[in-house]
């Protein structure tokens, strides 16, 4: 666990949203599944766009997946990002689903080894005592 | 079907000083440039009924502006809260607007102070981490250069396009703008500047963004009846689409944008639409004589460039790199120098250049036998486009 004084900004979770990261502070990778027709959904959301059901149940998925895009940052107008200069943050198309990008940032690999289609898996960061953010790391 | 082809037309054109500290408020620089679009319509305030705008609660309402300006009555206004998605959807429907009776003569406007007030390009705004943010703002991704870098880098994955070609948007920009007083940005710009200039976000370097600027711009549009008896030749409204394709998601926020449930960030939505764009003017893609291209960032171009059929898919890069698109290639764009050189007015300016080239008045920057224009605003996910003639 980071011991300093955590200074980025947190997720705020919702009603929708609040599973995902209950999900992520147990270091599980949570996603939601249709009971109508089995579609994964991420982001969470309330209903399917599939088939319009509401009915839906939170599944662990592998955390496995491949990068689809990413950026390095090197200039930030925010405080709590500028000192983290330079920084990479990643689309990460999931292995199963497939239909599933999340959002995170690409950790013990160094900028210029990134590349498209590179196999990552999911680390979680407890950044506070109450919240767990995904990262990703190149797969062995 | 019913079709708004050529039944309302741009009357009227005018812009403030384009800076980068006007030193004047927002309504100051709104009134400015809507009282300079009535006057270039040969109107006064009495004839005005309507008023539209859009902005990301960063600007002045219509009400502030009808007060303001004096109008006896306001019938009509309406104030969308939009990023560039706004940016011709606006006009189209004040001009649906006029087409149903609602009112007859409309005022569109975009005024800001986008250097000096809310920077949309994240400095000085505070970060949110609500609603689609909560799952990429506690990772940096804060900004929209930082959104946008991440369809270029998506761009380059598939289809091979270079930093170089999205400088050859940024040149062909700067080489318009010089010609252009309005323009903020007017010194010479070569591609090894651009080359050289800092990495912001990987793959955008600091050429590769547009200017922030001061500054707003207002278009005054009535029935194509009434266009006729005006002082300008009428800049008629052939055709415009506003939309979004499947699963565009919720795709902004306050400071940034992602878009997790986009099926591929490399295409837009505008290669759903144009067909319907084209056809309801229609017209194809080869009839259009100039392009005024949104180009928040340099990539952005280029993907449109493709996805309104100017060039194949993934050739966007190399099309603008073969010289296609500058003034004396067969498709001049951003012919003012867009928002990378002329000025950010949130897009709004790309519609008053459009009308500009068609009315012949363009002074040095006039593209010979300009008749038809595509004007767009925004394209990802969501797009926003209209067609002009003369
Ligand atoms: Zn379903």
């Amino acid at each position: 666990m980071n011991t300093s004084i955590y200074e980025k900004p947190l997720p705020q979770p919702d009603p929708d949203s609040q599973m995902f990261w209950d999900g992520c502070k147990e270091h599980k990778l949570l996603v939601q599944q249709c009971k109508g027709c089995g579609t994964h959904r991420f982001p969470p959301d309330s209903m399917c766009y599939i088939c319009q059901s509401r009915d839906y149940e939170w599944v662990a998925v592998e955390g496995r997946g491949v990068i689809y895009s990413w950026i390095i940052v090197h200039y930030s107008p925010h405080r709590a990002f500028s000192r983290d200069v330079p920084y990479a943050v990643a689309y990460v198309e999931l292995n199963t689903p497939k239909t599933i990008r999340m959002c995170g940032n690409i950790v013990n690999c160094k900028n210029e080894d990134i590349s498209a289609g590179m196999p990552v898996e999911v680390v979680f960061d407890d950044v506070t005592p109450e919240v767990t953010l995904p990262r990703w790391k190149p797969t062995k | 079907m019913n079709n708004l082809k050529d039944k309302v037309a741009i009357v009227g054109l005018g812009w403030t000083r384009f800076s980068t500290n006007s030193g004047v408020s927002v309504k100051n620089l709104a009134l400015e440039s809507c009282k300079n679009a009535i006057d270039d319509a040969g109107l006064t305030v009495k004839d005005v009924d309507g008023i539209a705008t859009y902005n990301i609660g960063d600007s002045v309402s219509p009400y502030v502006v009808a007060t303001g300006l004096g109008l006896p009555e306001l019938r009509w206004n309406i104030e969308y809260f939009a990023g560039a998605n706004g940016a011709t959807s606006t006009l189209l429907t004040a001009a649906c607007a006029i087409i149903g009776g609602l009112a007859d003569t409309v005022l569109v406007f975009r005024a800001m102070n986008g250097r000096t007030g809310t920077r949309l390009g994240g400095a000085g705004m505070s970060l949110n981490t609500t609603g689609i943010e909560q799952y990429c703002v506690p990772y940096g991704l804060t900004t929209f250069p930082q959104a946008v870098a991440m369809v270029a880098r998506r761009h380059m994955i598939k289809y091979g396009t270079t930093s170089h070609q999205m400088g050859a948007v940024a040149l062909t920009c700067r080489e318009n703008a010089i010609l252009n007083e309005r323009a903020v940005v007017r010194s010479p710009l070569s591609i090894e500047d651009h080359q050289n200039s800092k990495m912001i976000v990987d793959p955008l370097r600091l050429y590769d963004c547009c200017q922030e600027t001061d500054g707003a711009c207002a278009v005054l549009i009535t029935s194509a009846d009434r266009a006729k008896d005006l002082r300008h030749s009428p800049v008629y409204l052939m055709s415009g689409t506003h939309g979004a394709g499947w699963q565009s998601g919720e795709f902004f926020g306050k400071t940034t944008a992602f878009w997790p449930e986009w099926d591929e960030l490399s295409e837009t939505y505008a290669r759903t639409m144009a067909s319907e764009l084209y056809g309801k003017a229609g017209i194809t893609s080869k009839d259009v004589d100039v392009a005024e291209l949104y180009d928040c960032f340099t990539i952005e171009p280029i993907v449109q460039l493709e996805d309104f059929g100017f060039c194949e898919k993934g050739e966007g890069g190399a099309f603008v790199e073969s010289g296609a698109v500058r003034r004396d290639g067969h498709l001049p764009m951003n012919t003012h120098g867009g928002l990378l050189s002329e000025g950010y007015i949130h897009g709004f300016n790309h519609v008053l250049e459009g009308a500009s080239q068609l009315r012949g008045d363009a002074g040095a920057r006039q593209i010979k036998d300009a008749e038809i224009a595509l004007v767009t605003g925004y394209c990802g996910p969501v797009a926003n486009a209209v067609i002009l003639r003369r």
